[in-house]
């Protein structure tokens, strides 16, 4: 009898023994149950056109709500003629990280030029012609990417410093260093959160106001610069001492030989931990929630107190959800695929 | 000139001159923020010092376990938000690493079909924000459960409906101390046995039924002790007066909807630790285990469980740390837990912002420094078994 390949397999890793072949078929079965009512919720029997709650007849889910509310979704209360300078932001984001993979060398001039150019363009004012968008009209999907950005262009570099600052030979500057990467790392990011929009007010000179968005980022960015040091670290620990003895008999000073031979090094071992971190910081933005800042989640969890839209609870949640998990998920399978491909190019 | 920067140029000089900049300059930040803060203080009228911790609190807690009254003070209420954020921890801690251990085991199973729906419900929940569950569960399911008139009940002594789940309470809850005290006996007796166990495998090379003993001991004598506890009380039972159950115990969705979300959150990076401990264990030992003739029991028991834990332990402890941290996601639903009543009530009724951050912070950062020395602790115990 002649054994056709896939079935064979099919065989081994399905219905080897019959305890094997009894956990298949109730795994099949919960799955058929589970799988087949949600795909009538989500496609079939879900309800694509109209204009308003009375337009969704049939039993499935009301996908005309998220159509309506897309807008607030993506941008939140920013005004909807100025929304194209939202999607100008975005489209020179999107540039400028394929511009920098293509040349690395424009890495430091972009981060030095166009950080204040996004907030500029987002805000309006300071000389421009454009019209003054407060930071309380923000909201959406756009203020989580802000969130996530901006603070992590404040904890990476930070990050990295309090790395080095803990392996660093001077007792004080590594005592230091302890000191606020443990302090950070040990507290929840909501009372952070909390600390951040209670005490920079006060901490702050007199007429000196802190923007509550500033507040958050700051507040975000300091817990996650902790983590994001511990993961740096990381690599710093698996590079071998050789490296820096090679360097100093060359005669580099410090910050050369931790610029051109040691971080470089480091932060290619880094870069799936700190990946992580910022996935982490990603999921974190969502508690600014909590401070009445209005991101993609908060939108969501205001539009079911809209009473045109009563019931909406699942729609909502449905859709804000697949937005994180999809964002999430493509992150850390682009940190595992270049993993792999680091391996493959280490001859590991 | 030259001559007097010469010193700048020794490596030792340089590290002093280094450390005192940096030090001036710290000292110089934090000189400036605390001038700004009691200036600030001043000028808004905000008392400072510790007394306010001796003043009735005067806010109601809806769920509390420990008698607390809005009379009490507010180092009582404190204290009600530590019981509850403990209270909402462990019963997820528990959850969380009996699902997280199944996952991680069935995701190695040798079926595909199972260690793929293990994969996909470890890359579900790892994905999507905790903030997004608690929401979730409270808003989406637990907001969907029938009204009190149509509760689900299980067996009459229990009801599960939109404003919570009661239970049936024990009036007198003397037999249950009792039984409480008798179950901490017999685990310290079974530890006793265990160890004479060993030592005497050790010395004659006899087995002894230690783990038949030890589910006698701590499960089944424990059981009847709370049976007969139970059969010797009255109960409260909750009954349906008006809109809602009165009696027995309530717990509140809050508390529902964040357990849940913990429990199944942390599940998810549990299994991926399990996962990575268990793959840790070289797959020559399992071979010589099966070479030396030991059943399929004994080498999870004997051989990949001991190898598999010290891997396992330090991550998971910081999982569950994360946890504890993490039910401060209940401030989001306003269950009330140390965040919600303290950060949250407390400052706003007193104003006291610097000193009630500062006695949240160092609430969890105690914690977190304690668990913390227990890793350190375990893995240096740890290196010295090791050869």
């Amino acid at each position: 009898m002649t054994k056709v390949p896939w079935v064979e397999t099919l065989r081994q890793r399905l219905f080897a023994t019959w305890w094997d072949t009894a956990i298949t078929l109730v795994c099949l079965y919960i799955v058929w149950r589970i799988s087949v009512p949600l795909f009538h919720w989500l496609l079939l029997d879900a309800n694509w056109s109209g204009t308003s709650r009375e337009d969704c007849k049939s039993p499935g889910a009301c996908w005309v709500f998220v159509r309506m509310r897309f807008g607030q979704f993506m941008y939140g209360q920013y005004p909807v003629p100025e929304r194209w300078r939202v999607d100008l932001v975005g489209i020179l984001l999107v540039m400028s990280v394929a511009a920098l993979s293509w040349r690395r060398s424009l890495v430091i001039p972009a981060l030095i030029v166009l950080p204040p150019l996004g907030v500029w363009l987002l805000h309006g004012g300071w000389g421009t012609g454009l019209r003054v968008v407060e930071t309380r009209e923000w909201g959406g999907l756009m203020l989580t990417l802000f969130l996530a950005i901006y603070a992590g262009l404040i904890a990476i570099p930070l990050g990295i410093l309090l790395a080095l600052g803990r392996r660093s030979r001077l007792p004080l500057i590594r005592f230091a260093s302890v000191v606020f990467i443990e302090f950070w790392r040990g507290v929840p990011i909501i009372t952070v959160i909390f600390l951040a929009s209670l005490l920079l007010p006060l901490i702050m000179p007199t007429g000196f106001d802190v923007d509550r968005l500033a507040r958050a980022v700051i507040g975000l960015a300091f817990v996650i610069a902790a983590y994001m040091a511990e993961a740096v670290r990381g690599g710093l620990q698996a590079l071998p001492e050789g490296q820096t003895e090679a360097a100093q008999a060359l005669g580099l000073g410090y910050w050369r030989i931790q610029r051109l031979i040691v971080l470089p090094q480091a932060l290619r071992i880094a870069l799936p931990a700190m990946t992580n971190e910022f996935i982490a910081l990603f999921k974190n933005t969502t508690l600014v929630l909590i401070v009445s800042i209005f991101d993609l989640l908060g939108i969501a969890q205001a539009a079911l107190a809209d009473p045109a839209w009563v019931g909406m609870n699942m729609e909502a949640y449905v859709f804000a959800g697949a937005i994180y998990w999809f964002a999430c998920f493509g992150l850390s399978q682009w940190s595992r695929l270049r993993e792999k491909r680091l391996q493959v190019a280490h001859g590991r | 000139m030259r001559g007097a920067l010469r010193f700048l140029r020794d490596g030792k000089v340089r590290d002093v001159l280094w450390q005192v900049a940096a030090t001036i300059g710290m000292i110089a930040v934090v000189a400036f923020f605390v001038r700004n803060a009691s200036e600030n203080m001043v000028k808004a009228g905000i008392a400072s010092g510790f007394s306010f911790l001796w003043r009735d609190s005067g806010i109601e807690v809806p769920f509390n376990i420990t008698g607390y009254k809005p009379s009490d003070s507010i180092l009582g209420l404190l204290w009600t938000g530590i019981v509850n954020t403990l209270l909402v921890s462990i019963a997820a801690i528990v959850v969380a690493t009996a699902i997280g251990f199944s996952v991680g085991l069935l995701r190695l199973s040798r079926n595909w079909l199972l260690s793929t729906l293990a994969g996909f419900y470890i890359e579900f929940v790892r994905n999507i924000p905790l903030l997004f569950f608690v929401l979730f569960w409270y808003f989406g399911v637990l907001a969907a459960l029938p009204t009190p008139r149509d509760s689900m009940s299980f067996l009459d002594v229990a009801f599960l409906n939109r404003r919570g789940l009661s239970v049936a309470m024990p009036n007198d809850v003397t037999g249950f101390r009792i039984a409480l005290l008798a179950t901490l006996i017999l685990i310290a007796i079974q530890i006793v046995l265990a160890r004479w166990a060993k030592a005497r495998q050790a010395r004659t090379g006899q087995a002894f039924p230690t783990w038949t003993a030890g589910f006698v001991i701590c499960g089944l004598l424990p059981l009847l002790a709370f049976v007969a506890a139970g059969m010797t009380t009255s109960w409260d039972l909750p009954v349906l007066r008006g809109f809602n159950y009165r009696g027995g115990f309530v717990l509140v969705p809050e508390f529902v909807a964040l357990f849940a979300a913990l429990s199944t959150y942390t599940a998810g990076f549990i299994a991926e630790v399990v996962r990575g401990g268990i793959l840790s264990v070289r797959r020559g030992q399992i071979d010589a285990a099966r070479a030396l003739g030991l059943s399929p029991g004994r080498i999870i028991r004997l051989v990949m469980i001991p190898q598999a834990m010290p891997v396992i332990i330090p991550p998971i402890t910081s999982q569950y740390l994360n946890l504890v941290k993490n039910s401060s996601f209940g401030a989001a639903i306003a269950y009330p837990e140390v965040v919600a009543v303290f950060m949250g009530s407390a400052l706003v009724s007193t104003g006291q912002a610097i000193e009630i951050i500062a006695i949240t912070l160092a609430i969890y950062l105690v914690l977190s420094l304690a668990v913390s020395a227990f890793m350190n602790w375990y893995n240096s115990r740890h290196r010295l078994v090791t050869r």
